[in-house]
């Protein structure tokens, strides 16, 4: 059980900056983020747009405000559950949570933070009327364990980065490959396309394009899929493994069950005072909130990150008196050790 | 105003919307869309207007001349579902004063 003081869930830009806030106040930070790294979209959508209303940054990429977000926060020393996605929660008696993953790992902490963003990034799912009914029985949406396709048929539809990559990945390993692409041109790195292009004029990768799956075969696995070309008869492709490689979309997931009140595809907080929603000790911040006014913003995300981790002090320690302190007057004392702070001036008596 | 277009947008439900829109306002059609509240909030214009989601794609029913598309656009419908020859993104058709009586149907939320 991983124990800490605050438990954040989304590990973008707000997630980030309350680790520092929350750090001030000699609070330790626990982050928990499907995503396999921090940054939430500005690391897994746009690493390198810049942004160009952060204060005090005329210009940053995304990528490189996280870098600096993790670098601003790492001397508080946070935890991470990368690659797993929060998916229940359960108040105890003594009023903290527990909150445990997709993959069973268990989190526990008097105040959770939700700075979800979007929420979690999951596979875009192409419209096939029995496509869920395969899930995990020859249908997956990502390539988790490559020997799963040792010595099989496999099809794999789309036509970015990663239908082409694991397209030559799994020539080495799949009895056979065919790529399936709505169009004839293909939106990857031009040494993806090229390998792709050799291969299939090696006869390793079968390409069909423009065409689309549009049935999948089978009893309790997948065994063949329903292609679809352009102005040809719809034909079967025998095959052991379906495989849709659309990109990612972010979806409110698990949270939305949690029994916070919910507007607009938002978690409703109360803004006037510190971001919390109808459940005591549940925050949420950054763009996975709203409120009247609201404005999905990066740094009105650490704004409310700000004032959310005052109250968050105070819920977990009631009786203790607390000032906030300017960290120009009061530096900055990490966890390890480390400790920043204006350097003191040296006054001299003139004799 | 002189500087207001008149677009008409067909909604998911099949209801057709006549709005105005302004052209001084640095605006596209996805921001018109949200502004006039013709989707649910988190199923239209969910990238924000960076061509990196395709919650905007809306299909073009009328024979005005549109800004060329973008790499970043193509791509995005190239991954897209319940694409067109008319689809395009809302969020990279800028309001000008060409898109006077412009008609869209916005695309199945996908």
């Amino acid at each position: 059980m991983i124990e800490t003081d605050v438990l954040i869930i989304g590990a973008g830009p707000t997630g980030l900056f309350t680790v520092f806030e929350a750090g001030l106040l000699k609070l330790h930070c626990h982050l928990i983020d499907a995503l396999p790294q921090p940054g939430g979209q500005c690391s897994e959508i746009y690493p390198k747009k810049p942004i160009y209303d952060i204060p005090a940054y005329p210009e940053i990429l995304a990528g490189d405000l996280t870098e600096k977000l993790l670098e601003q926060g790492k001397q508080f020393q946070p935890g991470f559950t990368l690659g797993e996605r929060a998916e229940t929660i359960k108040k105890q008696e003594d009023g903290s949570f527990i909150i445990t993953t997709n993959k069973g790992t268990k989190h526990k902490a008097p105040v959770v933070a939700i700075a979800g963003g979007l929420g979690s990034f999951e596979p875009r799912k192409p419209k096939i009327e029995n496509l869920s009914k395969f899930e995990d029985c020859g249908v997956e949406y990502m390539i988790k364990e490559p020997e799963l396709y040792r010595n099989k048929d496999v099809v794999i539809a789309g036509g970015g980065d990663s239908a082409l990559d694991w397209s030559i990945f799994l020539t080495d390993v799949a009895k056979s490959v065919t790529l399936i692409h709505r169009r004839n041109e293909f939106r990857g790195a031009l040494d993806s396309v090229e390998k792709v292009q050799e291969l299939k004029n090696l006869g390793k990768i079968n390409l069909i394009t423009p065409a689309e799956v549009k049935g999948i075969l089978g009893d309790d696995h997948v065994t063949g899929v329903v292609v679809e070309q352009k102005d040809k008869e719809p034909f079967i492709l025998d095959t052991d493994h379906f495989i849709p490689l659309f990109g990612l979309a972010p979806k409110l997931g698990p949270i939305g069950k949690w029994g916070l009140e919910i507007e607009k595809n938002a978690i409703k907080v109360d803004n006037a005072l510190d971001y919390q929603t109808n459940i005591p000790g549940i925050y949420a911040i950054g763009d996975v909130n709203t409120y009247p006014g609201k404005l999905k913003l990066i740094l009105c995300g650490f704004h409310e990150a700000t004032l959310m981790c005052q109250s968050a002090y105070k819920r977990i320690f009631p009786d203790k008196k607390y000032v906030m302190k300017y960290t120009t007057v009061g530096g900055v004392q990490g966890f390890d050790g480390t400790k920043k702070e204006a350097p003191k001036a040296v006054v001299k008596a003139i004799e | 105003m002189e500087q207001d277009v008149t677009i008409k947008i067909k909604d998911r439900d099949g209801v057709i919307h006549e709005v105005v829109a302004p052209t001084d306002m640095a605006m596209n059609l996805m921001e018109v869309v949200r502004s006039y509240e013709l989707a649910p909030e988190g199923t239209i214009g969910i990238c924000g207007g960076m061509a990196m989601c395709a919650s905007c794609q809306c299909y073009v029913n009328s024979s005005h001349e549109l800004s060329e598309m973008t790499d970043d656009e193509d791509a995005m419908l190239a991954e897209a579902f319940d694409v067109q020859e008319n689809s395009r993104l809302g969020c990279q058709i800028q309001i000008t004063s060409a898109l006077e009586g412009l008609e869209v149907e916005l695309a199945p939320e996908s």
